[in-house]
């Protein structure tokens, strides 16, 4: 449909240079597609990202661990071989408490806790892996249509009803059973330990609006810990910050034939007709593709880059109210020295710290969030990479990453105040677990959910693009209408994190929405409008 | 927020209510959109004739009326309507359908174009959470003035005299579907060449203020022109006799369906002539282009029915019994003195040769009778006179 003579020379334009953008670009470029992907930043990546926060140190200025990148993707990307390495894999995970009585979790095992919480921990992880099969199954394809839909589809079905089956009954029942209640619930089954309870919880509602009793918080340790589906025992941290990740992303993508231009952001998808026929960048360059994929956040795609006006207006309400306000911010900080934390032996202080005592404390923290406030004592998770890593900081010196919540996107005070005063909490939470880590600080810097819409384009600054919640999860992702990676304009469709199963530098969306664009088009599908 | 007037009282009168009350002999009442409306005055042969030989009067009220503005209001309306809205100029009005992402019509109505950028919506049904939602990403108000604005269809072949009469000067040069505006009483009267009748006919629209001196100088005007109150009953067979579908009986409005597939598509009602897939995107149109592609599931069909029993509720039936189809709207019309029935058939029956049989019930004294009467497709509604077009109006 588009005019020849102006065609450019690809076929398929992808927006965002982001992990999931630069898979799909890599599939699509092996399967000979022609592909340009446009980067709004300066280096792709997206929040796989290494930044200088501070002279001589760097820092994963998005995601900090790595816990569920498809190792299938890994390996068919190559990305080894573009330069992924690790500093360090399966991280343990270390719940802190303030009078030094920490517990450590290593994969299916527990220390630190009563002899029936450790045994206890060993039939939860044991089932959980194998409900992550299940979900690995739901994650590694196209979700099928339930209406209208096509022997795929009805394939599709069978097979994930039969992996559910395959769970046995008890399972099974539990599964369905659990994934509609929330992880306070849930823990409380299986545990005594509070600080146990609250590490689980942790993973239930670490970057989303949800406190330890809200539902959908067991869908999210789930999709939090697909990784161990995986047979990862806990998270990797990427030699060179998670930067590194993602110039590994776009170094394979280039390999397979991609090309990534950066500094090009996209400031419309064209149409001619009612046909998505090319972008028009921000400095007023338009190019034209047959195919265009949006690895922009929903809300970025449909609001800002086509516009409610060309889409039908149950869909556009339905893009509307698209959940997708971040309550995560990031803390950054350069250290003079390792800092000691009560009670932990220096040899655990790189692994992955958990700064959350009780679920009580949680839901405490969260509610703040619910009505437009950040948390007075917010909940943490923290990584110190240089333990690992002695690339991100001169010899001897440390930079500590921390997700800190609750941070709420629309904070009723506005960040241009708020932001000192809860960085100052996030510090002093910090001193309470690690006495004089204040007297270590070089420097500091907390990036609010604003912060990291404008670092990344995501909209309300959240990493998985909108809410991982069953409304919005599976088939429902991101709504209904846009669930299948193709979209309602013929020619645009999705690849982000927006899209099943999420984000979480996974890249099965990425991958999935290539598979979805190879096979629309061979089907012959798309009809010119 | 202020009291809207139906969160007073339930089921409101119109600001014609005095005058309609008065006449209203039968005291034969139903309520409209939660309005109190008569279904006759006096009887419903008297009144339909009036309609088709002089001049009948049907209170509008009830009908539901968006005022629409804003520097968005045309794209926002072109974005919502299947047709292609930039068509209908200022001082003009345009017939239309709205419809679901699905591609399922929510309702008709009418589209005044009152001004640039100024538009009024009359609809059958309230849809004011559909077009609000329908709002996202355009600059544009939207006020319900329904409780406002007064309104009254004034129907027939001396409806034109009538208003000349009552000093609308020159209105006999109004084309069809046009809007002229004539002071009235201080204020100001909209007229246009609209009507839900298929003959000659006009609307009047004014303050709900200037209700009752309207109506007066109306009747006054009409009273030697056989002038005479309608209601909706005639108004039904009117309206099936020119062809024209209603809400709630032809299609049921996509919002209150709640069974999956019951709506009806623009296709589906006939309406393929104002659905515009080269305007741009509106909603429903990847729907509806799938409809072209894929098929319809329904026809919509102008039936002629032999015999004179009306064909209310029947279903239709092949030449072999089986049920290919069923009657939405029927009446015996008496001017084109023809059977008439609107019928939502099963694809493929309703074409132009299908053999094709009403079933009948009628009882007489509890005596059921069952008729299996032959039906027609009609290609053009059984009344359709020349004076309904001419311009200048047919002036008696």
């Amino acid at each position: 449909m588009t005019d020849a003579l102006n065609k450019g020379s690809y076929d398929t334009i992808i927006i965002g240079a982001g992990h999931n953008g630069l898979v799909c670009a890599a599939y699509l470029a092996k399967a000979g597609r022609k592909v340009l992907v446009l980067e709004a930043a300066s280096q792709p990546g997206g929040a796989a990202a290494t930044r200088e926060f501070h002279p001589g140190f760097r820092i994963s200025s998005g995601a900090h661990l790595l816990t569920q990148l498809n190792p299938g993707i890994a390996r068919e990307l190559g990305l080894a071989s573009h330069g992924l390495a690790y500093a360090a894999r399966d991280l343990k995970t270390v719940a802190l408490a303030e009078d030094g009585a920490h517990l450590v979790i290593d994969g299916a095992s527990v220390s630190g806790v009563s002899a029936s919480d450790a045994a206890a921990y060993g039939r939860f992880h044991t089932q959980n892996k194998r409900f992550g099969k299940v979900l690995d199954g739901f994650f590694s394809r196209r979700q099928p249509t339930l209406v209208d839909r096509s022997w795929d589809d009805a394939f599709s079905l069978l097979k994930l009803g039969w992996s559910l089956r395959r769970l046995g009954k008890d399972d099974m029942q539990d599964l369905m059973r659990v994934g509609l209640i929330n992880i306070y619930d849930v823990a409380n089954e299986h545990f005594d330990s509070e600080l146990l309870k609250a590490a689980v919880a942790m993973d239930g509602v670490l970057g989303s609006h949800m406190g330890p009793r809200s539902p959908n918080t067991v869908y999210g340790y789930l999709h939090r810990h697909i990784g161990d589906a995986w047979g990862n025992t806990g998270p990797a941290l990427v030699r060179g910050g998670m930067g590194a990740l993602g110039q590994a992303f776009a170094a394979a993508a280039r390999g397979f034939g991609a090309e990534i231009r950066c500094d090009s952001k996209v400031a419309l998808v064209e149409m001619q007709g009612c046909r998505a026929t090319g972008v028009t960048l921000e400095s007023g360059e338009t190019l034209l593709a047959d195919t265009i994929i949006s690895n922009a956040d929903p809300k970025t795609t449909f609001e800002k880059l086509v516009g409610h006006p060309s889409l039908d207006a149950g869909f556009s309400r339905r893009v509307h109210n698209f959940r997708s306000r971040g309550v995560s911010a990031k803390l950054h900080l350069a250290l003079d020295a390792l800092p000691e934390f009560t009670g932990l032996d220096g040899a655990l202080a790189g692994e992955r710290l958990l700064l959350a005592p009780t679920m009580d404390h949680i839901e405490r923290a969260f509610n703040h969030a619910k009505y437009g406030e950040y948390s007075q004592a917010p909940v943490m998770e923290v990584s110190i990479p240089t333990v690992h890593d002695d690339s991100l900081a001169p010899a001897g010196k440390h930079v500590l990453s921390a997700i800190v919540q609750f941070a709420p996107y629309a904070l009723g005070q506005g960040w241009d105040t708020g932001k000192q005063a809860f960085k100052q909490l996030a510090l002093d939470q910090l001193e309470q677990y690690a006495p004089g880590i204040g007297q270590q600080l070089l420097a500091s810097e907390l990036s609010t959910p604003v912060d990291l819409e404008r670092e990344f384009g995501m909209t309300g600054g959240h990493w998985h693009h909108g809410e991982i919640a069953l409304d919005q999860a599976l088939l429902m992702r991101p709504m209904p209408g846009a669930h299948q990676y193709s979209t309602p304009i013929p020619g645009l469709f999705l690849c982000g994190a927006g899209s099943h199963p999420g984000g979480g530098i996974m890249g099965l969306a990425g991958r999935n929405a290539a598979e979805a664009v190879i096979k629309h088009q061979s089907n012959g599908k798309e009809r010119a409008a | 927020m202020s009291l809207r007037p139906h969160d007073e009282r339930m089921v409101m009168p119109t600001p014609f209510a005095p005058r309609v009350a008065a006449l209203c002999q039968t005291n034969d009442w139903y309520t409209w959109a939660g309005y109190t409306t008569p279904n006759t005055f006096e009887e419903v042969g008297l009144e339909y004739f009036a309609m088709r030989n002089a001049t009948g009067v049907f209170d509008l009220s009830p009908m539901t009326k968006y005022r629409i503005t804003g520097p968005d209001s045309e794209a926002f309306l072109n974005r919502v309507m299947v047709r292609d809205v930039r068509k209908i100029k200022p001082g003009r009005v345009g017939y239309t359908v709205w419809c679901t992402d699905e591609g399922m019509v929510h309702d008709d109505g009418t589209i005044f174009h009152l001004a640039d950028g100024d538009y009024r919506l009359c609809a059958q049904e309230r849809c004011m959470d559909w077009l609000h939602w329908s709002t996202l990403g355009f600059d544009v108000d939207i006020a319900d003035e329904t409780a406002d604005i007064a309104a009254l269809a004034v129907q027939g072949p001396t409806s034109c005299a009538t208003l000349r009469n009552m000093g609308l000067s020159g209105i006999e040069n109004l084309k069809p579907f046009g809007i002229a505006t004539f002071p009235f009483n201080g204020a100001e009267l909209l007229v246009s060449r609209t009507g839900y009748t298929g003959d000659l006919g006009y609307e009047l629209w004014i303050d709900a203020g200037q209700a009752l001196p309207l109506w007066d100088a109306l009747f006054a005007a009409g009273r030697e022109l056989l002038i005479r109150p309608v209601g909706s009953e005639a108004l039904g067979i009117a309206r099936i006799e020119a062809g024209f579908i209603m809400a709630g009986e032809d299609f049921v409005p996509a919002e209150q369906v709640v069974r999956h597939g019951r709506a009806r598509s623009p296709f589906e009602l006939g309406l393929d002539w104002l659905v515009d897939f080269h305007k741009g995107p509106f909603t429903g149109r990847n729907a509806l282009l799938k409809e072209q592609r894929e098929g319809s599931r329904y026809r919509f069909v102008i039936l002629d029915i032999e015999g004179n029993k009306p064909a209310n509720h029947s279903f239709i039936l092949d030449k072999h019994g089986r049920t290919i189809g069923h009657v939405t709207s029927a009446a015996w019309c008496p001017t084109a003195k023809s059977n008439i029935a609107l019928a939502s058939m099963n694809m493929p029956w309703g074409r132009d040769d299908d053999e094709m049989y009403a079933e009948i019930y009628y009882n007489r004294e509890l005596a059921w009778t069952r008729l299996l009467s032959r039906c027609r497709v009609r290609r053009d509604p059984v009344f359709d006179p020349p004076r309904r077009r001419a311009t200048p109006a047919q002036n008696l």
